[in-house]
């Protein structure tokens, strides 16, 4: 689509400033949240040490999976290339970082999550944005009069369909349908969401990978994941009530 | 009259829940692919699909085609002289040729020579010894057709000819190379 925007001498991917714009965007998003809880700590610290972990050990699991060529020129640790990361072990390192972190600074973990959850919502608007601009993610071929002409064939435009519904669950995730501040159900809401949208949006990508029978995996994953979250939602919806019982049968 | 709200928004939720498993199933059953062509093989100068054929001279008169190169790991380097990061990286190019040359890998040196002299080329290639095919873009073509608007742009393609790898820019170390050869030796082990 439009990938590079050429500024003289420098050449700028477009995908990555848009992810880049929105990781600021959502960052600030994150932290008006946090004070609307009132987390009484800068989550800003949390998020960008946990995205360094997170490149560090994406490059180190990289390197793992090719340690002579790596011990033969240890510089390589340091390439700035991107493809030179593992995407397995990056997001696994930030995630361990980002709970250690919470755990050590004593802050509700529920609470940390329900505080995250819009600036994650806004976050995969720009991941849909990025796709437009680089093209990836692109759809199936398609006869449909709004099909786009992208790898030599008309095809979904997956990429737009991505970006609309990541923009309705921002707003669904900003209202709050389900009420219950800091109890972590906002944040598994966004995940009930975001599998649904990915079930959904799957059956037009042209990048499927497959299991047996045509099935696809991205769908088959969502859908687990999205089961696991219903059942901690209710969960904490019982809890609630069963909470809200054992008060009211004290007062009596 | 608080607990029974709280009653009827829980039921509700059950409710919503299992719609959105129903459906969920439904979707997924209903989407299935069914084709006998589930891989796209549509030719396009991006990751996941073939890559585009061409037929090119080399510095030397001969001719190499792409899709000749079928059954063979293939890295596609698009260069010109004056373009100093694919002079960086030029030697981590031609240490991986070395290294690779004897199991069916092939790199291709695609000068833009429509932006470039071919006395330039000569220079650059007696100047680094370069033992890798060094084909000419005399008309700017193939690099056209590989949507090329950044130096150096590499692309990495398998035995079945699909690109794997893009890589735009540089200039790319001789890890980052042989890694993405080595990821591509591995997957057929």
């Amino acid at each position: 689509m439009f990938p590079y925007l050429r500024l003289g001498l420098f050449i700028l991917p477009l995908a990555s400033l848009s992810l880049l714009i929105g990781l600021w965007v959502s960052i600030s998003i994150i932290e008006r949240e946090a004070s609307r809880l009132n987390l009484k700590i800068s989550l800003n610290d949390i998020i960008f040490y946990s995205l360094l972990a997170g490149a560090v050990g994406g490059r180190i699991g990289y390197a793992l999976e090719f340690p002579t060529l790596f011990i033969s020129k240890p510089l390589s640790l340091f390439s700035l290339s991107p493809t030179t990361l593992s995407p397995i072990f990056g997001v696994t390192t930030g995630l361990i970082f980002f709970l250690s972190w919470i755990q050590r600074k004593k802050i509700p973990f529920l609470l940390a999550l329900d505080a995250t959850a819009p600036g994650l919502a806004m976050f995969m608007v720009f991941v849909g944005i990025s796709h437009i601009f680089s093209g990836n993610a692109y759809g199936a071929p398609t006869t449909l009069p709004w099909g786009i002409h992208l790898s030599n064939e008309y095809r979904h435009p997956s990429q737009f369909y991505e970006t609309l519904i990541a923009v309705a669950i921002f707003f669904m995730i900003q209202k709050r349908i389900l009420h219950h501040d800091g109890k972590g159900i906002n944040f598994l809401f966004l995940v009930v969401l975001s599998s649904l949208a990915s079930i959904f949006l799957e059956a037009f990508r042209g990048d499927s990978n497959y299991w047996f029978a045509g099935l696809r995996v991205a769908q088959i994953i969502a859908f687990l994941i999205m089961i696991i979250s219903l059942y901690f939602i209710n969960q904490i919806i019982i809890n609630k009530i069963e909470f809200k019982k054992n008060i009211s049968e004290s007062k009596k | 009259m608080t607990d029974t709200i709280t009653f009827d928004w829980v039921r509700n939720f059950k409710l919503s829940a299992f719609i959105l498993i129903a459906f969920s199933i439904f979707w997924i059953y209903f989407s299935r692919n069914l084709s006998s062509n589930i891989i796209d093989v549509v030719s396009a100068p991006r990751e996941g699909f073939l890559a585009p054929d061409f037929t090119l001279n080399t510095l030397d008169g001969s001719q190499i085609t792409l899709s000749t190169l079928r059954g063979k790991i293939v890295v596609i380097n698009f260069w010109a002289t004056w373009c100093p990061p694919c002079r960086a990286e030029t030697p981590a190019l031609q240490n991986s040729f070395e290294q690779y040359k004897d199991v069916d890998i092939v790199i291709l040196g695609i000068d833009l020579a429509n932006q470039d002299s071919i006395d330039n080329v000569k220079n650059f290639v007696r100047d680094f010894t370069l033992t890798y095919p060094i084909l000419l873009d005399i008309e700017g073509k193939v690099a056209n057709l590989y949507q090329n608007n950044a130096l150096p742009s590499t692309y990495f393609v398998d035995r079945e000819g699909i690109i794997r790898t893009i890589i735009i820019g540089g200039p790319m170390s001789e890890t980052v190379i042989k890694s993405k050869i080595e990821a591509l030796l591995k997957e057929e082990q």
